[in-house]
């Protein structure tokens, strides 16, 4: 579980991401990995720190979306095996090369305020915040 | 091809148009037409029509001929160009006609966006993550990497508006200055509103043949001298380096070993920028800059119209519009012009010309060469 100090330790899922057999991690998880093979276990990554690759703050935001929209693609190192992901960031306030953390949120964006199925797909998930 | 732009029109008189204007360029009944492919992203999700082909082939009197409606998000008039090479290039058919189009413009901005971003892979869609934003992203890493400067996207945007501004099917046929697109909103930071294409509504018609065919009905066309279609990852931060779209790479490589060239023997390209720094992705891509350099071909002008290697001509999508399932089709409409010489104020000197379509981030591409026949 994170360690970040939101008070709500409790309940959180794991930011789950996928190790195949080759040693490269997928986040998210796909049935099958770069070498064609199927997962072998998970990695909680929100028990690791990211840095940033890059991020963007958007707003021309669609409907249920929060307006502007801080974004960032982070790269974690899980014991040196590099793993990317995408989410919001808690704050504009950051610049490239940046460590930042996972924090869970519940609802990332209003589910059936846009086009896709509300049901299909999860809301929930892990924004990044700039760690101190 | 259609005027581009906001249009009375809905989808299937958009394509019906093109569709006949095409028909009657060629000289050619819909009844003759063996195979009709219709390029369009997303009519069901914008309008509520569906069975597009069908409905298409009707108006066009293309009947009884083979129809499909061809989707390939943002590159669906590319894929129907491949899908109406390889009727072509297979023997189905002797005969086959290409529509695209889309009618987007009676949605609001948030609306449509949210259809585009659609494509995007569940755990990009709960965060909201868009294409523009994709573009952010990618434009923030590029200047980053490369230290280029801001201004070098915005001469992109600069230089298309030029090129639009004869453009007489172009959805913008005015100029911007750098400082306009400077100064212009940001929509996803370091991004401004000029960096982006415009919501847009149009269509444009091709027809395929064998040469034994074609010359039947012309003298005058021109060849697919080669074409290539590869995917990326659907999810977009899993690619190894995210300056670079491994899409444009591959079916660029497949393009150019059917033609047997290379990007040394391009005269003319029309690239898909949706967004400013597309164009320096694909011109990258395609081997006609080195990576990282393609910043630099616009600071110098090389990308010109009056360049060595002139770049969206028509305007690109940033002037002319991108109505999705169009844009590809009339990405080719231009190179078709350029090496026929019939692109009157636009008109560059070009015998063999490249058009990359570009469909989500990257996601799939078509990059097809075209020669002008002997």
């Amino acid at each position: 579980m994170s360690d970040a100090d939101s008070g709500e330790s409790t309940d959180q899922p794991a930011m789950e991401a996928a190790r195949y057999p080759d040693g490269s991690i997928l986040y998210p998880s796909h049935p099958v990995g770069p070498d064609g093979n199927e997962p072998v276990e998970t990695v909680d990554l929100s028990e690791y720190t990211a840095t940033l690759i890059t991020w963007t703050s958007s707003t021309a935001t669609p409907p249920g979306v929060r307006q502007p929209n801080h974004l960032g693609i982070v790269e974690f190192d899980v014991e040196g095996e590099p793993v990317r992901a995408i989410g919001q960031l808690t704050t504009d306030d950051v610049e490239i090369g940046d460590t930042v953390e996972a924090v869970y949120a519940e609802e990332l964006r209003e589910p059936g305020a846009g086009i896709r199925e509300p049901e299909s797909q999860a809301w929930d998930g892990y924004q990044f915040q700039p760690v101190e | 091809m259609t005027q581009f732009g906001q249009r009375e029109a809905w989808i299937r008189e958009l394509l019906a148009e093109a569709g006949q204007a095409c028909l009657d360029d060629a000289g050619v009944e819909g009844s003759e037409v063996e195979h009709l492919y219709v390029s369009n992203m997303a009519s069901g999700e914008f309008e509520g029509q569906t069975g597009i082909a069908n409905a298409v082939a009707h108006d066009l009197n293309a009947i009884p001929a083979y129809t499909a409606r061809i989707d390939q998000t943002s590159s669906s008039g590319g894929a129907g160009v491949y899908s109406a090479w390889q009727s072509v290039a297979s023997g189905a058919s002797d005969l086959t006609m290409l529509v695209g189009g889309e009618k987007m413009t009676h949605r609001s901005t948030a609306e449509a966006t949210d259809v585009i971003a659609s494509l995007t892979h569940p755990a990009e869609y709960k965060h909201g993550v868009t294409l523009p934003s994709f573009a952010g992203l990618t434009a923030r890493r590029y200047l980053h990497v490369h230290d280029a400067p801001r201004e070098s996207l915005a001469k992109v945007a600069v230089k298309n508006h030029k090129n639009g501004v004869d453009n007489p099917h172009a959805q913008f046929q005015k100029e911007v200055d750098l400082e306009t697109v400077m100064e212009s909103p940001i929509i996803a930071d370091p991004l401004r509103l000029y960096d982006f294409c415009p919501i847009t509504d149009g269509s444009a018609a091709l027809m395929f043949c064998p040469e034994s065919v074609a010359a039947e009905y012309t003298d005058d066309y021109v060849t697919v001298a080669g074409i290539g279609g590869a995917t990326d990852t659907h999810v977009v931060h899993e690619r190894a380096d995210p300056t670079v779209m491994g899409g444009v790479v591959d079916s660029g490589e497949e393009a150019y070993e059917m033609a047997g060239l290379g990007p040394e023997d391009i005269d003319m390209a029309e690239l898909h920028d949706m967004f400013t720094i597309l164009e320096f992705l694909q011109s990258e891509g395609l081997g006609f800059f080195e990576p990282g350099e393609g910043w630099k071909a616009i600071d110098e002008g090389v990308t010109d119209r009056d360049g060595e290697l002139p770049i969206n001509t028509s305007g690109g999508l940033k002037s002319k519009g991108h109505p999705l399932g169009a844009s590809g089709v009339a990405q080719i409409y231009e190179v078709y012009q350029q090496l026929m010489g019939t692109a009157g104020p636009r008109q560059v000197k070009a015998e063999t010309g490249l058009a990359c379509n570009v469909g989500g981030f990257g996601n799939c591409v078509i990059t097809t060469i075209l020669e002008a026949s002997q």
